[in-house]
């Protein structure tokens, strides 16, 4: 690990210490740490230095932002270790932003079960940050977001662990490149799969434990046959399904190559960029929507065409994107009231 | 005297300390004075495979046990101790392959061979993957190890124990005594299955090996309920010799079962009460002759305080010849036979057991049930009600939250001086001659032997002749496990907290309502939701405390990294750092606290984080403590601190005064 050549002030102060965004490009996990807390500090007057730093990580486009998602217990960790060891082998920086279920009840939440990352994985560097999924009972929290926008800017892959199935998978979604899959051999099947919605979104199917034979092959074989049936979102893209087992490091860096293939596919289509753009679209729509409610959300778009401002806006961020239309739609807000 | 007495037990001292040469006079004092067989306590490095100068044995080496790192280590553990007339039971698991190659190469220089030794090897990964932490390997290579030492030893060592179930971790790490049987049983299936697989393994061997599978028990205050755990014990492991292993000699379906009696009940206020809860534990395992133990270990009355002296050991060695000798216990029948109380506890014990039991077998075995995290959940839970029911008075714990008046102990006003302190220089000293026996042995040799340990591992073929050799050519204990290491990997188990649910008395105890709201306001001060890191620095694998903290911290509202275990400072500092926390807990109970804490809180200023205060909880001495708050630590918990929803409002607290400051 590096050790940081300043300290930054831990305390917010309203404006950002000197030199973040570089340090943040440069990697530094000292300067990375503390955007990702300004992101998360919620008060007022914090705000408009982290849209300017946001806004200033727009320009800074870099990582391959990949999404890992799964039931409980399908593996996920163990994947994730098993594949941050291979991407550090082939010399990519990693960063990892975990999310982990908030409690209902108390708020409070216990955080990437680290027990699964490796020494070794952890030896290297990799820079993790867990975050609590906190109200939102989809799986993240809104801070999701712009923490990836930060950590996008100083690797060169970054990953997204989700916990869940279904709801979780449509917010991801808009923040990746790249989906990753991970089902669990007999855990459900065909039906189960649809049902949840999981087939329409992933990029890659990963059947773990393939240790278990007949089942994890007729797994594989389900998946294949409901992705033939499934509405895809891009029904150009024919999404892949690679078996392997975590624990043992089977089929891993066939795993690295499928998700480099997808990555440069991206690239050469075009559909990267229109995936991007469309991630950006409605990221800014589900903020205006979580803050001011389909009511509001409906007033924005009587005078305002959300896609429209999005695309012309290139090098603003989603933050800065939502804020300035949510001042909008406040002032619709209360002439409609008036 | 009864002309017709019982032998009694084997009686046992669990220790071992600073250095082979300690500990073997301090074996030499303990068997004059009348204990008949050895318990070694080994020091957490050899029990994870790393030789005295690896980075994570600093502060370690010599802690909790002696150190062993290679065969001239061995030999002066057991100068002038006749091997083939001994009985020694070794407490290691991940690593028992190789501390039973040391042992069996030491006899052979004493002249020994293999099958004249008695004693056991504990080789029970299951429990440690559950409570006690030192597990190295994953599951599947621990489990071939284990029934490897089986095979070899049921042909070579006819009279060793080559593996000792251990409900007794399972107790200290919050289970009830249904969990206890159940969990144990599920673990000793897990093993004669796997060693069942083995071509070598025939039914007349199958029934040998299940003859020389021992148990390690518990015994809690409750010693009514206790004895028939013993009782159940010894009823539901004959049944699952008979209908699941198809075995008919009476002799091979004995359940035969060693004990240490609680640790986990053992107060550091009024300590001297100890002395009386050891005492009646020790007669929930040797009251009943249909269930007496084989073997006692009692610990000694000061040990949430420090490690015991050699006459702490004395007094517990004490009670055990008192209860054997002075009494008339050993002279009778088994007195509960007939006793309805007796049978109708013991059957529901049975019944709810072997319930349990099923469950974990639906699942797929203990194996399963450790990967799932099925076996920590309940563990942890039973331990999070515990501790609540301490803290709520439900359950009463005299000098901790009743009768808690008292005058001063005369036994402890000494301070540090009724403890005993390890001296720091044996861990340099024990670096010097590891240095000295690597410059003094052959290279190739050694090279040689762990090519073939590297090579038969790999073809699949019993590793403990190869290991036996490797120990006679001077292979360390850190080679052994390296060569290991790269082969099988290493494991990182379950935490089993992520699921643990909110206990129904915390979701309506007023004091946790108020802890929950200053940690709103706290962190809207903050401008972001407190967040706690949870770490155990060093090799010191009992995690029990550091969940029950994560859980507790998670249920008053903040958010709580949990790394689990076997972290070097400089991880749990990146983790701090990446994590963006507030506020850090360490938890430590091997004794190495000042050199890690210390460590952690210099790594801290050196990454420029000062400003995150550092809590630390343990068996920590006063006087440590207060040199750890000289070093920067903000707060000290040791176990008198058994109301976790006060700790949590102070944790509030030094989170605020560091935002104010």
């Amino acid at each position: 690990m590096s050790s940081p050549s300043r300290m930054p002030p831990r305390k917010s102060s309203g404006t950002l210490p000197e030199g973040l965004a570089a340090g943040i490009a440069s990697g530094d996990p000292a300067d990375i740490s503390e955007a990702l807390n300004r992101i998360d500090d919620n008060r007022p007057e914090n705000r408009e230095s982290v849209l300017a730093l946001l806004d200033e990580m727009e320009g800074r486009r870099r990582a391959h932002r990949i999404g890992v998602t799964g039931a409980p217990g399908s593996g996920k960790s163990t994947l994730l270790d098993a594949m941050v060891a291979v991407l550090r082998e082939r010399g990519r920086s990693v960063g990892i932003l975990a999310v982990d279920p908030s409690s209902q009840r108390t708020g409070g939440a216990l955080l990437g079960d680290r027990m699964r990352l490796s020494s070794a994985a952890r030896d290297t560097g990799v820079f993790l940050r867990s975050l609590a999924a906190r109200d939102q009972l989809g799986g993240l929290s809104e801070v999701t977001g712009p923490s990836l926008d930060i950590m996008q800017a100083a690797f060169d892959i970054v990953f997204v662990e989700t916990v869940g199935v279904g709801q979780s998978e449509a917010g991801i979604i808009d923040l990746v490149d790249s989906l990753v899959f991970v089902a669990q051999p007999a855990a459900g099947d065909l039906i189960q799969f649809m049902k949840a919605g999981i087939l329409e979104w992933p990029d890659l199917f990963f059947v773990n434990k393939s240790d278990l034979g007949e089942a994890a092959r007729r797994t594989s074989t389900e998946l294949q046959a409901g992705l033939e049936l499934a509405n895809r979102r891009d029904p150009e893209t024919k999404p892949r399904v690679l078996c392997g087992s975590a624990r043992d490091g089977v089929g891993i860096e066939d795993l690295i190559d499928a998700i480099e293939a997808h990555q440069q596919l991206l690239t050469s289509s075009g559909l990267g960029e229109s995936r991007h753009t469309a991630g950006r679209i409605a990221r800014v729509r589900s903020i205006i929507l979580a803050r001011y409610g389909r009511f509001g959300l409906e007033k924005l778009t009587e005078s305002q065409e959300i896609a429209g401002y999005v695309t012309a806006r290139t090098s603003s961020s989603v933050e800065r994107m939502a804020d300035d239309l949510g001042r909008g739609v406040e002032s619709a807000l209360r002439k409609g009231a008036g | 005297m009864s002309p017709n007495r019982d032998r009694p037990w084997l009686i046992r001292t669990y220790s071992g300390h600073s250095s082979a040469r300690a500990s073997n006079a301090l074996y030499r004092s303990n068997l004059a004075r009348g204990q008949t067989g050895l318990s070694v306590a080994f020091d957490l490095p050899t029990q994870t495979g790393y030789d005295s100068d690896h980075p994570l044995a600093r502060g370690e080496v010599g802690k909790v046990g002696v150190p062993i790192s290679h065969i001239d280590d061995m030999q002066l553990l057991f100068e002038e101790i006749p091997l083939d007339k001994m009985n020694t039971s070794m407490t290691i698991n991940a690593t028992a392959a190789w501390l039973l190659s040391l042992y069996i190469a030491t006899a052979e220089r004493q002249g020994s061979p293999a099958t004249s030794l008695s004693g056991t090897t504990q080789n029970d990964i299951i429990k440690e993957y559950l409570s006690r932490g030192t597990f190295v390997f994953p599951p599947e290579a621990s489990m071939r190890l284990t029934s490897e030492i089986v095979a070899y030893t049921v042909d070579h060592a006819p009279r060793w124990n080559p593996v000792n179930i251990c409900s007794y971790h399972l107790q200290e790490a919050g289970a009830t005594p249904v969990q206890e049987v159940a969990f144990a049983m599920a673990n000793a299936i897990s093993v004669l299955d796997h060693v069942r697989e083995n071509d070598e393994v025939d039914d007349e061997k199958l029934a040998r090996i299940f003859g020389r599978i021992s148990f390690f028990l518990n015994a809690g205050i409750r010693f009514v309920e206790e004895m028939c755990k013993c009782r159940a014990m010894t009823q539901l492991w004959s049944e699952i010799g008979q209908e699941r292993y198809g075995i008919e000699d009476e002799k091979m379906l004995r359940l035969r079962y060693g004990v240490q009696v609680n640790s986990l009940g053992l107060t550091e206020a009024q300590p001297e009460n100890n002395i009386v809860r050891i005492a009646l534990e020790a007669l929930g395992v040797t009251l009943s002759k249909r269930a007496r133990t084989r073997s006692l270990q009692l610990p000694a009355w000061n040990e949430a305080l420090g490690l015991p002296r050699p006459w702490d050991q004395q007094l517990s060695l004490r009670t055990q010849q008192i209860l054997a000798f002075e009494t008339d216990l050993l002279e009778y029948e088994d007195l509960f036979d007939g006793s309805h109380v007796v049978e109708k506890l013991t059957s529901e014990l049975l019944s709810d057991a072997r319930e349990e039991l099923q469950r974990v077998l639906d699942m797929g075995g203990a194996v399963m049930a450790v990967e799932n995290a099925y076996m920590k959940q309940r563990l942890v839970e039973s331990h999070t009600a515990r501790l609540r029911a301490i803290e709520s008075g439900e359950l009463t714990v005299v000098g901790v939250n009743d009768y808690r008046e008292t005058v001063e102990s005369p036994l402890v006003k000494g301070g540090s001086e009724s403890i005993l302190k390890v001296d720091e220089s044996a861990e340099r000293e024990q670096i010097e001659s590891l240095e000295a026996f690597r410059s003094k042995r052959n290279a190739d040799e050694v090279k040689q032997a762990l090519r073939r340990l590297e090579d038969t591992i790999k073809a699949g073929s019993n590793i403990m002749p190869v290991s036996i050799e490797a120990a006679k050519a001077g292979v360390t204990t850190g080679e052994w496990s390296q060569v290991l290491r790269d082969v099988f990997g290493e494991y990182r188990a379950p935490t089993g907290v992520g699921s643990a649910p909110i206990s129904s008395a915390d979701e309506s105890s007023a004091a946790v309502e108020l802890v929950r709201t200053r940690v709103l306001d706290v962190s809207s001060q903050l401008g972001r939701r407190l967040k706690i890191l949870v770490g155990k620095p060093g090799l010191d694998g009992h995690s029990n405390g550091a969940e029950q903290i994560a859980v507790k911290a998670r249920d008053v509202g903040m958010e709580v990294v949990y790394d689990g275990i076997r972290l070097t400072p400089k991880e749990i500092v990146q983790s701090a750092r990446d994590e963006g926390v507030h506020v850090i807990g360490l938890s430590i109970l091997s004794g190495s606290h000042c050199v890690l804490v210390v460590d952690v809180v210099e790594s801290l200023r050196e990454a420029g984080l000062s400003d995150i205060p550092v809590v630390v909880g343990g068996i920590i001495p006063e006087d440590d403590a207060k040199e750890l708050m000289k070093a920067g630590v903000v707060r000290v918990y040791t176990p008198k601190d058994f109301d976790l929803t006060r700790i949590m409002s102070e944790i509030v607290d030094v989170v605020s005064e560091q935002n104010a400051a």
